[in-house]
């Protein structure tokens, strides 16, 4: 049993024992307060190590390609920050660059050191400043406003020429499924119980969670 | 759970925002630190409506010139035309694609319109002590966090079309100055959701009988 405060309404109250794939929720304003998860750590460390790849692959390949008239021209993501930067929108560039690679990037490799370092308890503090850097960085990474950008923009070109979606767009397609599986198989209360706490006291030992007591009438 | 709901607030505890740890503050108006992740404690975000205010009310301040200028500029052999938001959706509906005209209108004009006036509800709301609907309220609050980014939409395509569509002489697109301030648009309405404070919603309910259900 853990006391909190509900975070949308201030509301104090108790956290039961969850059964497994059990939720809790605000009994005021129904925000899900904690879940009981299957495998908490392996999971979206499975989930976040499979997005890291098709983050390189997405960013490494082509998206699409065009021809018109014998001539062809291909971009890459970044490439869609860097025409907007030589055309002189530099602001404009540095937001797409930033929602589309530096954040996704970021939330993914702070995601996988903070899972890693997460499975020996206590974990070292540092795990818990990464935790908060990746939730920062989650709003901002819009891979799949991206996404439905591209497929817009490829339908206003195919009207003037011809487009070919390319390795890249698929892998977007796959790293969009991919981080929204992560934030569904991951509840960050299972790494704040193993971090050392910032005053210096030791964090209590987690249970397992393969041996969690049943559900609480 | 106790008979009268109770907020950390009236217990005089604070929630960290970080890591969610309850602790009670050394003194009363000291701010402390989380014991646990070492974070700054406070048991409201600071100046929460007067920050909220202030970023929207540049937000529309915004939405004017990023709807009256143009973003893209098509330069062909023979032509150049430049389009605002409207007019690429008109495009996209006339050129037969009506579902993605549909799209990109919610996505460019009716997210960040709604973003604007869901805020200055949830504020004018709060500022007047109100205590109804405030389920209700917290969910509009969650609906506009959880939507508000899918208006950076316009802003992808008109990249991706820029990046793309570069066979000069033959035809080129660039982009025109309406893409700084839709994108500032979203950027200062995606700030405000994050200074305003749902927790506001429920304070009024002063005597703690919060509803229930």
């Amino acid at each position: 049993m853990e006391t909190v405060a509900c975070p949308d309404c201030d509301l104090l109250q108790r956290i039961p024992e969850l059964p497994l794939g059990g939720k809790a929720s605000c009994p005021r304003c129904g925000k899900t307060l904690a879940a009981q998860l299957p495998d908490p750590l392996d999971r979206p460390l499975a989930l976040t190590l499979a997005a890291a790849i098709a983050f390189v692959t997405a960013n490494a390949m082509p998206l699409m390609s065009l021809s018109a008239a014998g001539r062809e021209a291909s971009t890459t993501i970044i490439g869609g920050a860097q025409q907007m930067w030589l055309q002189g929108r530099e602001e404009t560039a540095i937001a797409v660059a930033v929602c589309a690679v530096i954040a996704p990037a970021c939330y993914i490799a702070f995601m996988l050191t903070a899972l890693l370092a997460a499975r020996r308890s206590p974990a070292p503090r540092w795990v818990g400043t990464l935790l908060q850097w990746a939730d920062r960085m989650r709003p901002w990474s819009m891979n799949e406003v991206m996404m439905l950008g591209i497929l817009v923009a490829l339908i206003k070109i195919a009207q003037l020429a011809t487009v070919t979606p390319g390795i890249g767009m698929y892998a977007v397609g796959v790293l969009v499924l991919l981080l929204s599986t992560i934030a569904v198989t991951f509840d960050p209360r299972e790494i704040w119980k193993r971090v050392a706490w910032a005053n210096g006291r030791k964090a209590s030992p987690a249970p397992h969670p393969a041996a969690s007591a049943p559900a609480a009438p | 759970m106790s008979a009268t709901a109770l907020s950390a607030l009236q217990e005089g505890l604070v929630s960290c925002e970080t890591c969610g740890l309850l602790s009670r503050p050394a003194g009363a108006d000291q701010r402390g630190r989380c014991p646990r992740c070492g974070a700054g404690l406070e048991a409201r975000r600071r100046q929460s409506i007067q920050r909220t205010w202030a970023l929207i009310i540049a937000a529309a301040i915004c939405y004017i010139p990023a709807n009256i200028l143009p973003v893209l500029t098509t330069h062909t052999l023979v032509s150049s035309e430049s389009d605002t938001i409207m007019a690429g959706v008109i495009y996209l509906y006339t050129s037969g694609s009506w579902p993605l005209a549909l799209i990109v209108l919610v996505a460019s004009v009716m997210i960040p319109i709604g973003k604007l006036v869901a805020l200055g509800y949830l504020l004018i709301s709060v500022q007047r002590g109100s205590v109804k609907n405030n389920r209700d309220r917290v969910r509009l609050y969650r609906l506009v966090e959880l939507i508000g980014r899918w208006s950076m939409l316009d802003v992808f395509v008109d990249a991706f079309v820029v990046a793309l569509v570069q066979l000069k002489p033959l035809m080129s697109v660039e982009p025109g100055p309406g893409v700084l301030f839709f994108m500032a648009v979203v950027i200062l309405t995606m700030v405000a959701a994050q200074s305003f404070d749902p927790r506001l919603v429920w304070d009024s309910d002063g005597d703690g009988q919060g509803r229930n259900g």
